[in-house]
């Protein structure tokens, strides 16, 4: 750990600030395709983000799986003279309110578990269709993240995850379908009868085809439609960064009744064994609760240590480190709190409308002013309060101000989707649906 | 190197066993608000192995070579954990080669400055064209060294080079935010994005546009798509169906994708080809060693061929095409396309225009995805065409569709293919791998089009 702060001596020497992020970890993935055991991977990687100011400019370097701090610090200082202003400080921190997110049981799990964990998935919802051809990822990892910069603050927390994901594809003919649905957090998943019964439940309201027509109608997204239609247009605007260059279309609302009373919206790092959780963010900054939305007010925006400067604000602890970049404002876990409808009384209250499970290519639409428009992969077509049927060729398409500014409810039962948004279903009056005439 | 590879693959106790191992350097450059946002510098290095024992894989990657002898066992291990249905993979002559790319103009070894100031002017152009609020400049260049060796005694070594660069101009006005881009790439020539300026003028005269711009009433159009959109028509919705792993091992989709059937009318081929030099998908060999070719996946409305890795060939009974690719050593090889495109036809932009009573031409790409069966993808720009003239700017609008029903509606196709270099591509966790598409103008009768 101590050549942590080797490095730092030595970046130190060459920069007047400076800040070493650092990423070992270990992850085993055991896939299997079209119902059968196919390939077991395990990775294996360290990475090094080094941030240095030199001549009150900021330069970034970024490497993997290479020793030679030398040439990491060198192109650090290659890029300082073009990078932005080094308009803010790094935290002094180096004591964290404790957040879980290790469990121990995770780096003991065999690569046999894991297979035998996708074998009954498979063999459960092949129980109930037996044509359907599986794609099951059982994924398990734990990393070692530690941050020191040269005012002293130093950050380090184990982590643990795990996840299976399960794809379902039926064919007949030319005729496909699709379902999907996942289960991640930090601890072990010892049990597959939830993520199979959410599945069974799939292929049951897909059994039968049925056709609607182009028009506007009242559509219920569910969890899972909530996190592929709605959220991708949505979240983009509450980047502190988006608000400060003015693209943001929530810029200039905080502070002001954007969306229904009935919706209430949170960004949560602190939420335990989550996969968006940590005691700080990517520059050290503790961990926070931080509402989005409060019944319908636009309440925050999420700032990193930079874009706060700027703004004239306060870091929210949401510096996020994607892959190979320098940390930007990004969200953690998405919460939207629960409402009273339950899913079935939201059904039977409607005349006609969609249910909308999943919509592929939602954020090909103009993401800036809150526009999408999707294909319905996956979607249940409602009449007199009924669902009839699932519903192909069609798109969905609509704006996520206007959708969510009335909604008709909020379900009574949010659930993880993606590991990262915990989400209702929502019940939204009016969108636009097309399809083949 | 070499003889280290040749030594520890040879003495396990798998089927096939094949490593990569990888340097790369990269430069990104992003603009955001204005202004210079961002200039990093990436280099990383590792390398995996792959172990193939009684048809199942282990894969193991790593960061340091020093210890290969162990991930080669821990990928045996795997390996044997996995097994299941054998195949016999098809034997192939081994092949050493290293391979040189001559690069034109390497943005590798062009200075930061020269890069800002280019960078600098498009900017400039972008942000005092009138109603833009922001613009957006998204810059990498890549130089990739990848080693390939395998049990077999293929030993390759080979340089890839890569640019890409985005432009958005967002303009807004009354409320509304829009925007245009321009995507461009390059095998990491850096004169192939220099002297845009004119075209960068018309991405913010076009976001600018766009605020005025009606919404298309969404439903059914004859559409007609220009050589980009239409590129990204045959990369999304027909090229990746031709990808055998979606295909082997699902008996209903091989009776749809059953060689010989037709798909279109006679005027329509489509090709992938990484042979062609110069452009992004293009290489000499695949990430398992075999050589590139080029694949006529439809010839003349008829299914003719498919894309395979070794494995995907060896279980259809059919040829390997080297079209099995990484994105890097953290990711095994898995069958992608290389250069995708449809052929030119005969028919003239003006005689497709001029029998439309009511439809739409939608130009330029913005994101594109499928499901196999139902595509969906989006267009940068689109305009009314009404009695067989154009009518005005739309804003961009979405196109879906099912593929096979679409494939036969594509009622002609233009003379003029044009190759777009500004793509990337995703899938299995593994994005953006370098590709090329493109196409001549086609027309399209009956497809579904989002809108309000």
């Amino acid at each position: 750990m101590d050549d942590l702060l080797r490095i730092l001596d030595f970046v130190q020497k060459r920069a007047e600030q400076a800040e070493v992020f650092r990423v070992s970890s270990q992850t085993v993935s055991v896939d299997f395709e079209a119902n059968r055991l196919k390939q077991t991977q395990y990775r294996e990687s360290t990475s090094v983000a080094l941030r240095i100011f030199k001549k009150g400019k900021v330069g970034f370097a970024f490497g993997s799986g290479v020793n030679d701090v030398a040439t990491l610090v060198a192109m650090a200082v290659e890029t300082a003279p073009f990078g932005p202003s080094a308009n803010f400080e790094f935290p002094s921190l180096n004591d964290y309110a404790d957040v879980a997110v290790f469990d121990s049981e995770v780096p003991k799990i065999a690569m046999e578990q894991m297979a035998e964990l996708g074998s009954q998935l498979i063999a459960k919802v092949k129980e109930h269709t037996p044509e359907l051809l599986c794609d099951v990822e059982v994924t398990k990892g734990v990393s070692s993240v530690h941050l020191v910069n040269s005012r002293g603050g130093e950050a380090r927390w184990d982590r643990s995850f795990f996840a299976i994901n399960l794809e379902g594809m039926l064919t007949k003919g030319t005729d496909m379908l699709f379902v999907e649905d996942s289960e991640g957090s930090c601890r072990f998943i010892t049990g597959v009868n939830i993520l199979a019964n959410r599945l069974i439940r799939q292929l049951e309201l897909a059994k039968r085809k049925t056709a609607i027509s182009t028009k506007q109608l009242p559509i219920i997204f569910t969890p899972q439609g909530v996190a592929s239609a709605l959220l991708p247009p949505l979240l983009f605007a509450f980047s502190g960064k988006a608000a400060l260059e003015g693209t943001s279309w929530l810029k200039d609302k905080l502070g002001e009744r954007v969306f229904d009373t009935k919706l209430t919206i949170w960004d949560d790092a602190t939420l335990p064994y989550r996969l968006g959780s940590c005691p700080c963010d990517g520059e050290g900054v503790p961990s926070q609760r931080i509402p989005l939305v409060t019944k319908g007010e636009v309440t925050s925006f999420l700032y990193d240590l930079q874009t706060a400067a700027l703004a004239g604000k306060k870091s929210t602890g949401s510096g996020r480190r994607l892959g190979d970049r320098p940390p930007v404002p990004n969200i953690s876990s998405v919460v939207i709190d629960e409402g009273k409808e339950r899913f079935e009384d939201m059904v039977k209250d409607m005349r006609e409308g969609l249910i909308v499970e999943r919509l592929i290519g939602a954020e090909q639409g103009n993401l800036l002013n809150g526009d999408f428009s999707g294909n319905v992969l996956l979607g249940y077509r409602v009449a007199d309060g009924n669902i009839v049927g699932r519903v192909k060729d069609t798109m969905v398409s609509g704006n996520v101000y206007q959708v969510l500014k009335e909604i008709i409810g909020v379900g009574n039962e949010a659930r993880w989707v993606d590991g990262v948004f915990l989400v209702p279903h929502l019940y939204c009056p009016i969108l636009s649906v097309a399809t083949k005439t | 190197m070499r003889e280290q590879f040749a030594g520890i693959l040879s003495r396990c106790s798998a089927d096939y066993v094949e490593s990569r191992f990888e340097q790369s350097q990269a430069t990104q450059i992003s603009y955001r608000g204005g202004k210079l946002e961002e200039v990093s510098r990436t280099y990383s290095s590792g390398g995996n192995v792959r172990a193939l024992v009684k048809g199942g894989w282990g894969f193991a990657c790593f960061n340091s070579v020093d210890r290969l002898g162990s991930y080669v066992d821990l990928a045996v291990k795997q390996a044997k954990l996995t097994r299941g249905e054998e195949f016999a993979i098809p034997s192939m002559e081994p092949v050493v080669d290293m391979v040189e790319a001559p690069v034109k103009d390497n943005a590798a070894d062009t200075p930061l400055v020269k890069k800002k100031q280019l960078f600098d002017e498009y900017n400039d152009i972008i942000l005092t064209s009138p109603q833009i609020q922001d613009s957006r400049i998204s810059y990498r260049d890549v130089n990739r060294k990848v080693i390939f060796a395998n049990s077999a005694g293929s030993y390759i070594e080979q340089n890839k080079p890569d640019l890409t660069l985005r432009l958005t101009a967002i303009a807004q006005g009354n409320g509304e935010i829009q925007q245009a881009g321009l995507s461009l790439g390059s095998v990491g020539d850096f004169s192939a994005i220099e002297n845009l300026h004119d075209e960068v003028k018309e991405v913010a005269k076009r976001a600018a546009a766009l605020l005025h711009a009606p919404q298309a009433k969404g439903g059914e159009y004859t559409v007609i798509l220009d050589p980009i959109l239409a590129g990204v028509f045959a990369h999304e919705a027909f090229g990746h169906l031709s990808e055998a792993d979606f295909v082997y091992q699902n008996e209903p989709l091989k009776q749809v994708m059953v060689l010989g059937k037709r798909f279109g009318g006679k005027h329509l081929n489509i090709v992938d080809d990484a042979t062609i030099p110069g452009l992004r998908g293009s290489y000499k060999y695949d990430d398992e060693g075999t050589p590139a070719s080029k694949t006529y996946l439809i010839h003349e409305g008829i299914l003719v061929g498919r894309l395979h890795s070794r494995e995907t060939a060896a279980r259809m009974g059919e040829k390997p095409t080297g079209n099995a690719r990484a994105i890097n050593y953290l990711f095994p090889p898995i069958v992608r396309m290389t250069n995708t495109f449809i052929e030119s036809g005969g028919a003239s932009f003006e005689e497709m225009l001029g029998e439309i009573k009511e439809g739409v031409y939608v130009r330029n790409w913005y994101g594109g995805m499928t499901s196999l069966e139902m595509f969906t993808f989006s267009a940068g720009e689109a305009y009314m065409i009404q009695n067989g003239k154009l009518a005005g700017l739309l804003r961009p609008v979405v196109l879906t569709g099912n593929v096979f029903v679409t494939l036969s509606n594509i009622d002609a196709i233009g003379s003029d293919l044009d190759m777009n270099q500004g793509g990337g591509c995703g899938k299995g966790g593994q994005f953006p791998l370098p590709v090329s598409n493109g196409s001549p103008h086609i027309r399209i009768r009956h497809c579904v089009v989002g809108g309000r």
